[in-house]
């Protein structure tokens, strides 16, 4: 997984810190609870940052290598802060053979960021993804919820604009 | 009751084209001309035909809708559900002849079809368990419960013949055999719905189209084994699938076909869903179980097999979706109804994802040994913009590619591993002259490099080098032996990898090197990419005679690479061209080439 260690400074509030509290101390017994324990604090910061980590390694008594350990073996889980706007380009094999590579090339261009980062204003961030399912609108992006299909180099800039 | 049905499809692939807002227009539409005690809407799973989305049916008549969008919702209501006059320029047009419709069984696209796994989805609404039931939904489990021993279960199921529809194609019979002789005081039924492969969706159509199959499915299973608790281990990426998932177990559990004592005969069972983070490698049997015990999912070494101790080390069976999806089947209907279908050796039908460079990008499920052309000439309507078709990719990242010369071999478990390919869970990509098979090997084995979890060094390592050696012979710099090199190091990997993804990872490049050979020649040889994809052996170059001089390349060029004056020909600098092509998108003469 292309993940890096983030360097934009954590901005974890009281209130997050008391819901990711409240999950803790519900599944801390449960066995093999880890990833769900992840998935739901990585709903609460967007992101899971070293800070989070360590609180989910000593809340669960779990060591913290062995969290560091699956955050990064899984690609739902960052250690990067995502964009307002997440865009994802599909990179199945369906959309692949349909050009999606260019989508990417171009984004990345327009964007100015590579694969996995993040603009530096915080709008956009840009990620590469494996087959979302919609291989008959290929291809594909997504940005947050949306979906757009069949789509070309040229698409883009009008795409990018709505946002 | 109600004087007319619509049917609309909730899949992802509609969804994704907006049929929720369909559905809403078509609810206000209804509403206004108070038409809602009269016509049903019922939101279904998907039909297949994704590519032409979003689609609806309007019964009794079984007018076919494509592609409808918010708006048409007036016309269809006023037109079609008051005058009964069907709006013809909405239809699918594969469904209209001149003057009359004729129904979607008897278009190309269905026709050649045998839905079995398939059976409900796009028929029936999948949130709603009555509707699975009247389609015979939990008979085979209460057959089971009420006519025959765990054994005769097992018994049925290997005389069916049915084999994994997930990958490997091992005997499911042989499986639940395996794990029924183990003696545990806890054992457990497993369904991988972790469809990791890019460009199949069919495990996916079936979750959100008819997931009562799957849970029944696997409640039989239970029974056979002698187990009373499942998972099915999803992708955190199929939210519509997890959601009906959520509702199916809640129903069941309602109905108490899951739970305490399902049909007052003492038998207990009950579903969990447990979530997959991303990670492909997690569609291995041992790597999903120890992702479902919350850890880093990597695979165990086999033996012992998971039939004697799986997930948390107790006897556990592991099955696809879509084999989930026959077993109901098989029971209703029998092990000889089930054998009759396909080929000897390979029985039932196969789901296959048909996508890439082909007319219908659909969903279709056939008899097992369909030739290859009457799937993608006749069911996926031939190649677009007149291009030669070139290849078939089957079965992902661990599968190969079917050259055109075998279009005519009937596909089984047998005729692909005979072909370098594999079924593996059906993904079936079609590739025209455009695509480099080369760059096609590359693109596969940096999807393995990315994916391999790193536990064993032959695919750790063995992999990335192997990419590596793509790159060299893509960027130019490859070598004839580097041909050979690469062919020594896919065996080398293949027979030293820990599971099957490192096993099958180098099959993309062998059955590349294998049909496809001059096209890797042409890289190392010619330092040519015949297909005009690898860039570092392309060029662009300005046609002289199509040239006008508008400068619009010059300015958009995002290097300065080209150069020329007003109604002068223009000329590329390719020292500092970049490959980008914005040239070629904003040539309004097509003066500009990839050479």
């Amino acid at each position: 997984m292309k993940n890096k260690l983030e360097t934009l400074p954590f901005k974890g509030t009281p209130e997050q810190k008391e819901q990711l509290c409240a999950i803790i101390e519900e599944y801390k017994d449960v066995p093999g609870a880890l990833v769900q324990v992840l998935k739901k604090a990585q709903e609460i910061y967007g992101y899971l940052p070293l800070e989070v980590q360590i609180d989910v390694a000593e809340g669960l008594n779990v060591p913290l290598e062995e969290v560091y350990g699956v955050v990064t073996f899984y690609s739902l889980f960052s250690i990067n802060p995502k964009g307002d706007y997440r865009i994802s380009v599909c990179l199945g094999t369906a959309c692949y053979v349909k050009g999606a590579g260019d989508l990417y090339d171009s984004l990345q261009q327009k964007l100015g960021i590579s694969g996995g980062g993040c603009t530096p204003d915080g709008k956009f961030s840009l990620e590469a993804c494996r087959c979302v399912g919609a291989c008959g609108l290929a291809p594909v992006i997504t940005i947050n919820e949306d979906v757009y299909g069949r789509l070309t180099v040229k698409d883009l800039d009008d795409i990018l604009a709505k946002y | 009751m109600y004087r007319s049905h619509i049917l609309i499809c909730g899949g992802t692939g509609c969804t994704s084209s907006g049929s929720g807002a369909v559905i809403e227009a078509l609810e206000a539409e209804l509403k206004k001309n108070a038409l809602e005690e009269e016509i049903k809407i019922i939101k279904t799973g998907c039909f297949g035909l994704c590519a032409i989305g979003p689609i609806m049916i309007v019964y009794p008549e079984g007018c076919f809708y494509s592609e409808v969008k918010p708006e048409d919702m007036e016309e269809i209501v006023n037109e079609h559900l008051i005058k009964g006059r069907p709006v013809k320029r909405l239809l699918y047009k594969e469904t209209v002849e001149g003057d009359s419709i004729k129904s979607l069984n008897h278009t190309d696209f269905y026709r050649k079809q045998m839905r079995v796994a398939l059976r409900n989805c796009g028929v029936i609404n999948p949130e709603s368990i009555d509707e699975y039931i009247a389609y015979d939904g939990y008979a085979a489990l209460a057959k089971c419960l009420d006519e025959y021993t765990p054994q005769q279960v097992i018994d049925i199921v290997l005389d069916s013949g049915l084999r994994g529809r997930g990958g490997a194609g091992f005997p499911t019979g042989l499986k639940w055999k395996f794990a029924a002789a183990n003696q545990a005081d806890q054992k457990y039924v497993c369904c991988n719905a972790d469809e990791g492969d890019p460009g199949a969706f069919m495990d996916r159509s079936i979750l959100e189209g008819d997931p009562h199959a799957v849970l029944e499915a696997m409640a039989i299973a239970g029974y056979a084994i002698g187990a009373n608790q499942g998972y099915i281990y999803i992708r955190a990426e199929y939210p519509i699938a997890v959601e009906r998932l959520e509702i199916a177990i809640k129903q069941a559990r309602e109905y108490g076909l899951l739970g305490k004592n399902i049909f007052g005969k003492g038998f207990d069972f009950d579903i969990g869903i447990r979530l997959g983070a991303g990670a492909f490698v997690c569609g291995e049997e041992t790597a999903l179980m120890t992702s479902i015990e919350g850890k880093r999912g990597e695979p165990r070494p086999r033996p012992p097999f998971p039939a004697l101790k799986g997930l948390f080390q107790k006897p556990t069976i592991l099955n696809n979706v879509e084999t989930y999806a026959n077993i109901a089947q098989i029971i209703n209907n029998g092990a000889e109804w089930f054998k009759s279908i396909g080929n000897e050796g390979s029985h039932g039908t196969k789901v296959f994802a048909l996508g890439g460079k082909i007319n219908n990008t659909v969903l279709v499920e056939v008899p097992i040994g369909t030739p290859l052309r009457t799937v993608i000439e006749e069911i996926g309507g031939g190649i677009p913009n007149g291009k030669k078709f070139k290849a078939a990719q089957i079965g992902g990242p661990s599968g190969g590619c079917i050259p055109s010369e075998h279009l005519d071999v009937a596909i089984d478990y047998n005729t692909l591993i005979e072909l370098g390919a594999m079924m593996g869970s059906g993904g079936l990509i079609v590739m025209d002259e455009d695509n480099c098979m080369v760059d096609i090997a590359k693109f596969f084995l940096e999807f393995t490099v990315d994916e391999s979890c790193g536990k064993c060094t032959p695919c750790r390592i063995g992999t990335k080098r192997l990419y590596e050696m793509l790159e060299k012979i893509t960027s130019g710099n490859g070598t004839l032996e580097d041909l050979d090199e690469m062919e020594k190091l896919c065996y080398y990997i293949k027979n030293n990898s820990l599971c099957g993804l490192g096993q099958t990872a180098p099959n993309p490049v062998l059955s590349t090197l294998r049909h496809f050979r001059d096209e890797y020649v042409a890289h190392v040889v010619d330092k040519k990419c015949p297909s005009g994809v690898c860039k570092d052996l392309l060029s662009y170059v300005i046609i002289a005679d199509k040239c006008k001089g508008c400068t619009a390349c010059a300015r958009k060029c995002p290097v300065g690479a080209i150069s020329g004056a007003v109604k002068q020909v223009h000329s590329i600098d390719t020292a500092k061209c970049i490959k980008c092509g914005a040239c070629i998108e904003t040539c309004k003469f097509g003066a500009i080439v990839k050479m």
